[in-house]
């Protein structure tokens, strides 16, 4: 039972963080002048849910909170009290305060036991209660301004089994009813037969609920809405005057109304008899279990794990049938159609293990707002695309580094309101963080529309740390990129934020490990933009198989532009530049990998090789001179870290058809190696040195 | 040499390698040129023959490559580079003896497997002495069997992949 207990108290957790996160991004959202009444009920079923929740386990410091949190959200939602900028920043706290003590409640943190003081002032301020915590939610507020004429309605409800086959959850109807007015609940059993012939599928419990409510009986009947036709169900009205409730069947003790906390502990438990024998728990979990399971992590690792082995298997297999030179349509056939079961295979394999952003997105309203407050900054952040997918190891590697830079955003982009309205901007900064699919890669977006970066600054930091010479010629790009170097920081002083000059650079690296790119576009005065471009996966990659002298190395298409084979004529040379490439009037910069990877008999003459035109970041093209295409490939991901450590310019391994390892070959690295090449001739980069 | 009770290595637990109690302690020697060295055989997976490896770029000259050992990426050092012999000639005698070494799975090319050593830990003598500039922490000892003498490798501190180890040494054999 204990464990059962745990397994209840954990749901609760998950569920407590999936509802703080919608409502969050509904008040996020909530427009001042005119809050939209769907996101306030949302908002406030959000808070209600995790009301009962923590009342069914005893977590009073929670209840107490949320439950003055509702009573303000439900004035508010039924027009009694009206929202402005201040009171909205209040909802945002008391939103804070209840993901605070859901924390710690789960046992995460531990609160200062006035955490929640100044909150829960304010909003008795503004929406007072009245006697303290005493009646219900809904029931104080309704008590309070009881300017409409109220009703007493019976009404019966007896889901069908139909109405669980499809999903439904009464005791979300319970609720909602409960937050309609003040309602007695009771739950009719009687129905139930003795365990022989019990059977487990059919729907037997019923309810009656005596409500005292003012909206009325077309209101009442919309609760039902969705499930009227899957149960019985009938609502009277009562004469004025006390009622009993009448109980057709037997032995159903009435939920009363007397504390928050028991009240909801009840109906939870009423409402969730779940495994105690009680089918309705069970019935739901049945119909839910046809759209979606849960599967333990470790097995669908496995699984995609089984299904790269296959990936090389079969490619070795097509390798080994090349070599034997049978004519054999059939063969040829089969071989092609097991390819693409193969690939389809991996596409459904991997698809298992994408997830919306959102989990990540998700954290960033909060951060953004705890950090204007503390910087006395105004921020708003708005956010797009939560629910484009990518690949589990993807999105728990986004994280830290979106943390990093949304907080960079808000401390070094987003300038003082003052400041703000000086430039004639509004005084509230916006920040921007989205998130789309864009040609097999997702892209995040972190935009802000603050001061943008002090070109001047950082090269007179640069200087003085001696990382560029003082009559370097930089254009303005070469500048905004130096905010990636190690040890970087122009913060003037260093706050307890960000500013102590590890951020930038530990972003860039992680990023990159994870065969992405960053890149920042940067308007003075106007903002910067900061874009993060991912692979979908960090588990098998489309790649084009080439040789240089003895060996072979994959190179990811996305990259590619295009490949060539050129003629003298198109190869100059530039003594700053080394080799440049012209084609169709533009000038491309030549890549020797070869010479980058000290590799021996290798074509040297360009126009005896062929040339990847390959795409780095910031749409900059590099041509790499290989010697020749051996062709295009599937290739799963093999980490080279776990047992070696990174190589620069290369970002992983794989195994080919012939069970040899080739490398992945990582273009911004190798181009990298080439700058800092060059760069050796000047002074010393920190990146260098590092 | 003490008594080894029964011809193969019995797999003790990891604490019996570490304690001077009288525990036994076994390692695999093997020769390279004519030396000879051992290493703990808990430390050791497999013993296989030469597979050729795909050269990691810009690796130190002792890295012979990484092959693919069941879908792992193992990297193969050369013994004999790695002391400063020059790179190894491979032939078919040839093996390359697969270690696991905390987290990290390696492979270490030398000449031919010799011998499985059970001794107690007092035969184990401390390696004399060095200038303070050589680095002996790799040096585990150095034990005499029938003459001979073996010296005990600690491979992970002779096969760091620390960046800047690794630079000291590309340095060092471009000297």
């Amino acid at each position: 039972m204990d464990d059962q207990l745990e397994d209840f108290k954990k749901t609760f957790f998950e569920e407590s963080t999936d509802l703080l996160g919608m409502a969050e991004m509904h008040l996020m959202d909530l427009s001042i002048t005119e809050p939209s009444a769907e996101s306030l009920g949302a908002i406030f079923r959000s808070v209600h849910s995790i009301k009962g929740g923590a009342g069914a386990f005893g977590m009073e410091r929670l209840v107490k909170f949320t439950h003055s949190f509702e009573s303000v959200l439900d004035a508010l939602r039924s027009g009694k009290i009206t929202i402005d900028k201040s009171r909205h920043d209040l909802l945002m706290k008391g939103f804070d305060v209840v993901s605070d003590l859901v924390r710690e409640a789960k046992g995460d943190v531990q609160l200062p036991a006035d955490r929640e003081a100044t909150v829960l002032a304010d909003l008795n301020d503004w929406w007072p209660q009245d006697g303290g915590h005493g009646g219900s939610g809904g029931g104080t507020a309704k008590a309070a301004v009881a300017v409409k004429k109220i009703q007493k309605f019976i009404v019966r409800f007896k889901p069908l089994r139909t109405l669980y086959a499809k999903a439904n959850e009464p005791l979300l109807i319970l609720r909602q009813i409960k937050n309609l007015g003040n309602a007695i609940i009771a739950c009719t059993t009687g129905g139930v037969p003795t365990l022989d012939r019990f059977d487990p599928e059919e729907a037997y419990i019923g309810w009656i609920i005596q409500i005292e409510t003012d909206i009325g009986e077309a209101a009442l009947m919309e609760v039902f809405e969705f499930v009227d036709v899957d149960s019985e169900l009938s609502i009277q009205l009562q004469p004025d005057g006390p009622q009993t409730i009448e109980t057709p069947f037997a032995a159903a003790a009435p939920a009363t109304t007397e504390d928050p906390g028991q009240e909801v502990a009840k109906t939870a438990q009423a409402a969730a008899p779940a495994k105690d024998g009680g089918k309705e728990k069970e019935a739901s979990e049945k119909s839910a279990a046809v759209t979606s399971i849960r599967v333990d992590l470790d097995k669908i690792d496995r699984l995609v794990n089984m299904v790269g082995e296959i990936v090389i298997t079969q490619a070795m297999v097509a390798e080994q049938l090349k070599q034997l030179n049978i004519e054999s349509k059939n063969l040829m056939n089969g071989l092609e159609s097991m390819q693409q079961h193969t690939r389809e295979l991996q596409d459904s394999v991997m698809s298992i293990r994408a997830q919306p952003v959102k989990s990540v997105f998700q954290r960033m309203p909060r951060l953004v707002r705890e950090l204007a407050s503390t910087l006395n900054k105004d921020v708003r952040l708005v956010t797009a695309g939560e629910n484009t997918e990518v690949d589990k190891t993807v999105i728990e590697q986004l994280s830290d580094p979106l943390t990093h830079m949304i907080r960079n955003s808000v401390d070094h982009g987003i300038e003082m309101p003052d400041k703000r309205e000086a430039a004639g901007k509004p005084r509230e900064g916006t920040i921007l963080l989205s998130a789309e699919h864009r040609s097999g890669r997702i892209v995040i977006q972190i935009v802000d529309d603050g001061g943008g970066i002090n070109r001047e600054r950082v090269k007179q930091k640069c200087i003085e740390k001696g990382l560029i010479n003082p009559d370097a010629q930089l254009t303005d790009e070469e500048i905004d990129n130096f905010i990636f170097l190690p040890g970087f920081s122009t913060a003037e002083k260093i706050s307890n934020v960000s500013g102590r000059g590890v951020g930038m650079d530990v972003v860039k690296k992680n990023i990159q490990a994870l065969g992405g790119r960053v890149n920042v576009v940067n308007k003075p005065g106007q903002g910067s933009r900061f874009v993060l471009s991912l692979p979908l996966t960090l588990a098998v990659l489309d790649g084009m198989v080439v040789t240089v002298g003895a060996e072979r190395y994959v190179l990811p298409l996305t990259s590619i532009i295009e490949l060539l084979r050129p003629t003298p004529e198109m190869i100059s040379k530039l003594i700053t530049h080394g080799d440049l490439i012209h084609i169709r009037g533009e000038y491309i910069r030549l890549l020797y990998v070869h010479d980058v990877f000290n590799i021996r008999d290798a074509i040297t003459n360009p126009a005896d090789a062929l040339v990847v035109l390959v795409e780095v970041d910031g749409g900059q093209k590099v041509g790499l001179v290989v010697d020749e295409v051996i062709g295009q490939q599937q290739v799963v991901i093999k980490s080279l870290e776990s047992n070696y450590r990174q190589i620069e310019g290369v970002s992983a391994a794989t195994i080919l058809g012939d069970g040899r390892v080739a490398l992945i070959l990582d273009v911004i690295g190798l181009r990298q190696i080439l700058l800092d090449r060059a760069a050796s001739t000047h002074p010393r980069t920190l990146e260098a040195a590092s | 040499m003490s008594q080894t009770s029964s011809n193969t290595p019995a797999r003790t637990d990891d604490e019996g390698k570490d304690n001077d109690g009288a525990k036994n302690l076994q390692f695999i020697t093997f020769r390279v040129g004519k030396e000879e060295y051992g290493v703990d055989i808990m430390a050791v997976r497999e013993i296989k023959g030469w597979s050729p490896a795909t050269r990691l770029p810009n690796s130190p000259h002792f890295v012979r490559g990484v092959i693919n050992l069941r879908g792992l990426m193992v990297p193969i050092y050369d013994l004999r580079a790695r002391f400063g012999g020059g790179e190894t000639e491979i032939t078919r005698t040839h093996v390359v003896i697969i270690v696991k070494v905390g987290e990290r799975m390696f492979g270490v090319l030398v000449d031919a497997v010799s011998d499985i050593l059970t001794i107690t830990p007092d035969q184990i003598k401390p390696a004399p002495e060095m200038d303070s500039t050589v680095d002996s922490t790799f040096l585990r000892g150095l034990i005499t069997i029938k003459e001979r003498m073996v010296a005990l490798l600690v491979l992970e501190k002779l096969f760091t992949t620390n960046e800047v180890d690794e630079a000291k040494l590309i340095a060092e054999s471009a000297a």
